[in-house]
């Protein structure tokens, strides 16, 4: 199966680890501190970097801040028009979101379109103060005006490239790869 | 007009024919059955007789349905008389007899003989009108047994509705049989079957349909017998679909009692398995059984008791049968099916030819009093040839009858009737045959 | 992930896996009815029409809320309002319906298998909401997804199912569904109520409401129709509640965990005693209505999608 396809690991274990520390502190220093601050990673891989920041944040500032999760499968604009029904995912939010500052954690952002579905869900749940936008790897192609505000790396890629973000807790190893489309 | 009809193998059950012979046909009586006809005819007058030769093919006496619906007066929509007739020639049945439940009810002689009328206009199969047992078929008062037999009824019946009411019954039966008129009985006992649209069993039981179990036609049975047994008089048993049914006619049989009894070519075909798909067509009253009726209904069937195969042929229109289970009608269109669906029982060695074309001509031509059902020299010239090779596929839109309520639609079939004489005259040919 | 079928018939034409596909669905969506904003815009433009030939306040309402929301635009039709009362055939209202083009129509009728002939007519999904004595499927779906929440499982239970079995759509559906599950099903109810060969349906069949439930996990009593008592099928309400309303005592003989369900609406008293009804520690009646509105979303995200 990889025997014709061209893979490039473009970030590894420890990369992906420098990069969450940074945002991490980028964050904090964005929003001065902690208060008020919440998380919501959006299914799947968002979920596992919103985990590690969370993590990485109390260790800066003692407390945890709060996680939630947030599957946007019913919010996607293709889901009415799709043959193909995604399996759904549980969404887990459990603190109010009013007059808090969410920063959404996502593992690589393309087109715009899952943040925007992740939008307009957070705000059916309450209304934040602010929504800002973690992502590990921005890849360019934006069809929709969304840019974040915390990036681990830019990563210019082709549209007939595949950028994937493998994670310890779901593929058993850091690394981002890119791939040649075949 | 002579015809002489050669090459075929001849069965006459009432002459105990089986063999090949030639068949010679004059002013629509059978003039001459032999061996090589063809020779002296063709020496003789060959220009003044039609000869049809029929190398391969199956000659039988006419085919006689002594239990068909034809919808006139009243449901003209469903069938007429001449739609009816049509039908039946097509099928092979030179002759047929029809039910009263008409609207109105064949209760009175105008009827009897409006049917008749119309009959005679369409000329192509006998047609012969069954009166009604009770006015309106409502079971409680007699009709005019005498008058009715003399405006031409063979038989009489409340089919489509039992005779509930027991002593009614036993007078019917007493006054029919001192009229030589034929009792047939529509076996069920409507509070045992109320409400039910299907066989009572296990089919019934996941399709949540309301069960008919099979004790309200045997628990009829079993009183019609009684009652034809203490009145000393006969009575034929109309669509059996039971074991049990079989078996009490067989007992009786036994016992010397002057019972007869029919089935239809669904009862020996299909089971309630099949209504798994809801499909109206299949719903008939008596309803399709389980396999263990079936396997009896065909030792029924093997062993004389059951004398007769009749179609209970029962068209309706489409609005009568694209509705809910529940509200549909009763029936299948029969006429066109029926002779290919027996000839499977001679395929399954349940019967001989002689002992099905007996079940379909001289049996019900006995039990009716009609002078029919032989091949005999100055018998009617009614005569059914059967290609009993000929492979083709059941397409209701080819049906003459206008019901085109059949299960068997897109069945594969083997064995059809491809030329129906009636009175000497044909009424039906294969479009492919060139007579 | 979609469902192959165009329509949801019936449990019996489900396969475990669809049953499971479709019971983890709805456990995604169970999430939000609890929100403050109870919809999500998933089936925005799609239209849901409720064909009701039958009065049913609870599962049309279910249906209508199911709809709603998903963003599904949802219109009632009930036989009082439509042109039913006109004389309009099935057929013909099949045919109209499909000419307004909606994506799934659900029906209720009280004739068995008029779903499947509406289904046979139109191309759009159809969904089951109950036909007359034959199946309940989504019925079925959420009594299994509440068994599934109260014990983790359905495979290995026992469950008995208690009452006028031979009219029951209810007990038919649970019967397909939870036997493909892996649960055993145990029926009682007075020979009258027990349709004939149901036994070959691989469930254990007994008279008295005692035998069925002993070391029972669940217990799912059905409704009595009054109505029924003219049909001689029971003599009395009276008897009958003496002899198969689950009560105090008798819910002993059953597992010490066990859940009392109900379709409803509940006879009190009648079928189960009113004490037995408004316990939280056996009765799970309202987790069932709540599982409804759930299954009936995942049912309609599941069938709706594009003309590809």
């Amino acid at each position: 199966m990889t025997e014709n396809r061209n893979i490039k690991i473009v970030m590894d274990s420890d990369g992906i680890d420098r990069c969450l520390t940074r945002i991490a502190y980028e964050i904090l220093e964005k929003n001065k501190g902690k208060e008020n601050l919440v998380l919501v990673g959006i299914r799947t891989g968002g979920v596992y970097l919103a985990e590690r920041l969370q993590k990485k944040i109390s260790g800066i500032e003692a407390g945890k801040i709060p996680l939630g999760i947030l599957d946007i499968t019913l919010y996607r604009d293709d889901i009415s028009t799709s043959n193909k029904k995604p399996r759904l995912g549980k969404t887990k939010i459990t603190f109010s979101l009013d007059n808090k500052k969410v920063v959404l954690v996502d593992d690589v952002l393309f087109t715009g379109r899952t943040i925007r579905a992740a939008m307009d869900a957070l705000i059916d749940f309450g209304r934040p103060k602010m929504i800002q936008l973690a992502v590990l790897i921005d890849r360019g192609h934006r069809e929709l005006p969304i840019r974040a505000d915390f990036v681990g790396k830019n990563l210019p890629s082709s549209l007939w490239e595949a950028v994937s973000v493998n994670l310890v807790e779901k593929n058993g190893i850091d690394e981002v790869v890119i791939e040649e489309g075949t | 007009m002579k015809i002489l009809l050669t090459g075929a193998k001849i069965i006459d059950p009432a002459q105990k024919i089986d063999a090949d012979m030639d068949v010679l046909l004059e002013n629509g009586k059978i003039v001459k059955i032999g061996s090589d006809l063809l020779k002296s005819v063709k020496s003789k007058d060959s220009e003044k007789v039609k000869i049809i030769e029929l190398a391969g093919m199956v000659l039988t006496p006419g085919l006689i349905d002594m239990h068909t619906h034809l919808r006139e007066p009243g449901f003209e929509y469903k069938e007429t008389v001449a739609s009816g007739a049509a039908a039946a020639v097509a099928g092979g049945f030179t002759s047929i007899a029809c039910m009263p439940n008409t609207s109105p009810i064949n209760d009175n002689r105008s009827i009897t003989e409006f049917i008749r009328r119309k009959a005679a206009e369409a000329d192509l199969a006998n047609v012969y009108p069954i009166g009604a047992i009770s006015k309106n078929s409502e079971g409680s008062q007699l009709t005019e047994f005498w008058d009715l037999k003399d405006a031409g009824v063979v038989a009489l019946s409340d089919d489509g509705k039992p005779v509930m009411d027991a002593a009614l019954m036993r007078r019917a039966m007493e006054y029919a049989f001192s009229l030589e008129l034929p009792i047939i009985s529509h076996c069920e006992d409507i509070n045992l079957s109320g409400g039910g649209l299907m066989n009572e069993g296990y089919y019934s039981t996941i399709l949540g349909l309301g069960g008919i179990p099979s004790i309200a036609e045997e628990a009829m049975v079993a009183r019609d017998i009684l009652i034809a047994e203490f009145t000393k008089t006969c009575v034929h048993i109309a669509h059996v679909s039971t074991e049990g049914s079989v078996r009490l006619v067989r007992e009786a049989k036994k016992r010397g009692l002057r019972v007869t009894a029919e089935t239809a070519p669904h009862y020996f075909t299909l089971t309630d398995e099949y209504l798994q798909g809801y499909d109206t067509n299949l719903k008939v009253n008596p309803p399709l059984r389980s396999t263990q009726d079936v396997a009896a209904i065909k030792e029924g069937l093997a062993d004389g008791t059951l004398d007769v195969i009749a179609c209970d042929h029962a068209p309706h229109g489409r609005t009568d049968k694209e509705l809910e289970f529940e509200y549909a009608d009763n029936g299948i269109s029969g006429l066109e099916t029926s002779l290919a669906l027996s000839l499977n029982l001679i395929k399954e060695e349940v019967l001989s030819w002689p002992e099905l074309i007996a079940k379909m001509s001289p049996n019900p031509a006995r039990i009716l009093n009609l002078s029919k059902g032989t091949l005999q020299v100055g018998a009617d010239a009614d005569i059914t040839v059967i290609d009993p090779q000929l492979k083709w596929t059941v397409d209701v839109k080819t049906f003459r009858s206008r019901g085109k309520n059949s299960p068997f639609h897109g069945r594969k079939m083997q064995g059809k009737a491809i030329l129906t004489i009636v009175g000497g005259e044909i009424k039906y040919v294969l479009p492919s045959l060139k007579v | 992930m979609k469902l192959e079928k165009k329509d949801i018939l019936g449990m019996k034409d489900l396969t475990v896996e669809e049953i499971n596909l479709i019971l983890e669905t709805a456990e995604s969506f169970l999430e939000i009815s609890t929100r403050e904003i109870k919809k999500v815009p998933t089936l925005r433009g799609k239209t849901i029409i409720n064909l009701f030939y039958e009065a049913s306040t609870r599962t049309r309402t279910s249906f209508e809320i199911a709809g709603k929301r998903l963003s599904a635009d949802t219109v009632n039709i009930s036989a009082s309002t439509s042109s039913v009362i006109k004389g309009e055939t099935l057929i013909d209202t099949a045919r109209n319906l499909e000419a307004m083009n909606p994506d799934v129509i659900v029906i209720r009728h009280s004739a068995a298998g008029a779903p499947h002939l509406l289904a046979s007519l139109v191309k759009q999904s159809i969904i089951n909401a109950g036909d007359g004595a034959h199946e309940h499927p989504t019925q079925a779906l959420l009594d299994m997804m509440t068994i599934k929440e109260k014990k983790g499982k359905i495979s290995g239970l026992k469950v008995a199912i208690v009452g006028d079995i031979t009219h029951s759509r209810v007990a038919r559906s649970n019967i397909y569904g939870l036997s493909k599950m892996g649960a055993q099903v145990f029926l009682a109810g007075p020979a009258t109520m027990l349709p004939r060969n149901i036994e070959q349906m691989g469930v254990k069949v007994y008279n008295k409401l005692e035998d069925a439930i002993v070391g029972a996990d669940v217990v799912m009593m059905l409704r009595i129709q009054l109505e029924r008592q003219k049909q001689n099928i029971f003599p009395s309400l009276r008897e009958y509640s003496q002899h198969y309303c689950l009560n105090r005592s008798n819910i002993k003989r059953a597992k010490k965990d066990v859940i009392v369900m109900h379709p409803g609406p509940i006879n009190r008293g009648v079928e189960i005693s009113p004490d037995i009804a408004d316990d939280p520690s056996y009765s799970v009646i309202l987790d069932q209505v709540n599982k409804g509105v759930a299954v009936r979303m995942a049912l309609l995200y599941l069938l709706t999608g594009g003309n590809e």
